[in-house]
């Protein structure tokens, strides 16, 4: 699972959100969800990303610059080679999710979702994506989920593009399950507003990614989780909000 | 054929690198990655009488070239740690493993010790009387001389495995801690744990870690750990676990040089997880580099005399 890694595309998706195609063994990507962590020259730590889309032989990651570690990242260029611990984490199983199951996710949470709804679809099921951006100068992905022939709502925060306000809003009357990932406040909003079970993905500052260090420990109605190794999804009916 | 093994209170290891404690769990997630009876041994979760949630997070800041951590020795307590963790451990790994023991009072201290003295695949007991993010206990009882002896007392009067005091940097003399423990008896002790520290964040004005202070660890602390456990070489007979921000085979040998018996990896364990496999298939061809045949024959090297 740890690899080296050929940088083959980078693209800006918005003004600092980037899309970076890596080349390598993917063998050890089993879920949707799941992420890679990534060395970055200068830094101790890793850097986690979740992955967004993935093949063969290659993975697509989508993050957002929020820090030096991020802007770091954002430099790489195609042909260099990073060195990436591969499928971590508990990703979302889909053999949970429903026939008709909302696929939510909210501004730098929105990645993972994408390879989430080509699973489902890949399993017969129906996902409808609802995806939550600030303004229409953030949005990213919306044709490639529409491209997937999948059922895709906008929202945003300024009503600038698609439904005005957030996630929950327009969230349909008719669905089954639902998954999301984005800010904490969305992922509670989400629950709060769902008729449905559904799965979360959450977000933590990590040591290690791989469950040794306890530094991303959350509490659940399970027990004590690491967000890393038995997360970053977790079930909704075990959250402690 | 360079010679790895060292002995450590009557056991000899395969080689001196062992994993630090809180950053190898107790090896299941290292065993998924890598045949972990590679390691001379490991030293496990610190493990306290009760089980505990640790700190609010987040736990985890970056620093130059190392780390903060306060993750408020979280664990599922003793008696799990038997029932569930060391049953486990003896499947996958068939070597002594040594046991990292925190408590909050003397009392704790005797109990978890005693409970774990009775486990056939523990090999050492490695008191930690210098975790900085606990409150109430923890480093309290390493900061100074008397309640440093007062623990190895207590211990040592429960069990008849060796026991090593695993001691603060964050005192004025860790030479006269150390001398202390020998005295009350331990066996050993192991050095440094981490440096109380603290970052800022910037956006919130605020310090990064829930916890506000934190341990430092990683190779920004490596001269630090050197420079300590050089100073206790020349304060005590009993052997050293040198450890602190080592992360190549290069510093192992200097740990060794400056009087380590044997040698902790801890925090490069979470940016590299192979890195303890990594540095104990790199030391033959370091060792012959510098003309080192014997590992235990450098022990102290560095001193005069």
């Amino acid at each position: 699972m740890q690899g080296s890694y050929r940088v083959e595309t980078v693209r800006y998706l918005t003004a600092d959100v980037l899309e970076l195609r890596l080349s390598g063994d993917t063998s050890a990507i089993t879920a949707p969800g799941q992420f890679i962590n990534i060395k970055l020259n200068g830094f101790f730590l890793r850097r986690p990303i979740s992955v967004c889309d993935w093949n063969d032989g290659e993975i697509t990651v989508i993050y957002k610059v929020v820090g030096r570690g991020t802007a770091a990242l954002a430099e790489a260029e195609p042909g260099d080679e990073l060195d990436v611990l591969c499928g971590l984490g508990n990703g979302f199983d889909v053999s949970k999710c429903g026939d008709r199951t909302l696929v939510i996710g909210g501004g730098a949470g929105v990645p993972p979702m994408y390879g989430l709804a080509k699973a489902l679809l890949r399993t017969g099921k129906t996902p409808v994506a609802i995806l939550g951006f600030n303004k229409k100068e953030e949005i990213f992905y919306e044709n490639e989920f529409r491209s997937l022939g999948v059922e895709t709502i906008i929202t945003t925060v300024d009503g600038s593009y698609g439904v005005r306000g957030f996630v929950t809003g327009a969230m349909p009357d008719s669905y089954d399950y639902f998954c999301a990932c984005g800010p904490l406040p969305m992922l509670k909003a989400v629950c709060g507003a769902a008729a449905s079970s559904g799965l979360l993905s959450f977000e933590e500052r990590m040591g290690c990614g791989f469950g040794a260090c306890m530094g991303c420990s959350c509490k659940t109605k399970y027990g004590n989780k690491r967000i890393c190794k038995d997360g970053p999804v977790l079930e909704k009916e075990e959250i402690i909000w | 054929m360079v010679d790895m093994s060292v002995m450590l209170s009557g056991v000899r290891l395969d080689n001196p690198v062992i994993p630090a404690s809180g950053t190898f769990g107790y090896g299941m997630e290292f065993a998924e990655l890598y045949d972990i009876n590679c390691l001379g041994t490991f030293s496990f979760k610190g493990t306290t009488r009760d089980p505990r949630f640790g700190n609010p997070t987040p736990r985890i800041a970056e620093t130059a070239s190392g780390m903060l951590n306060a993750v408020g020795l979280q664990n599922p307590g003793v008696e799990a740690v038997i029932a569930r963790e060391l049953p486990r451990l003896r499947e996958i790994f068939h070597k002594p493993v040594m046991a990292n023991v925190s408590g909050f009072s003397i009392d704790d201290y005797a109990h978890t010790c005693a409970v774990l003295d009775r486990e056939e695949q523990v090999g050492w007991l490695e008191v930690n009387i210098s975790c900085p993010n606990v409150h109430g206990g923890g480093m309290a009882f390493g900061s100074s001389p008397e309640a440093a002896a007062e623990v190895t007392r207590a211990v040592k009067a429960v069990t008849t495995k060796p026991v090593y005091m695993k001691l603060s940097p964050n005192v004025t003399d860790i030479a006269a801690v150390a001398r202390a423990c020998e005295e009350a008896g331990a066996d050993g002790v192991s050095l440094i744990n981490t440096l109380l520290a603290m970052r800022i964040d910037l956006k919130t004005k605020k310090p990064l870690l829930a916890n506000g202070t934190g341990g430092l660890s990683g190779p920004a602390v490596l001269p630090v750990a050197v420079r300590m456990v050089y100073q206790v070489y020349e304060a005590v007979r009993i052997p050293i676990i040198g450890m602190g921000g080592v992360s190549s085979a290069e510093d192992v040998i200097e740990m060794m040089l400056a009087g380590a018996a044997a040698v902790e990896v801890g925090a490069a364990n979470l940016a590299d997880p192979f890195v303890c496999r990594d540095i104990i298939a790199d030391l033959p061809r370091v060792m012959e580099k510098y003309g080192i045949n014997s590992l235990t024959e450098i022990i102290g090297g560095a001193h005069h005399g």
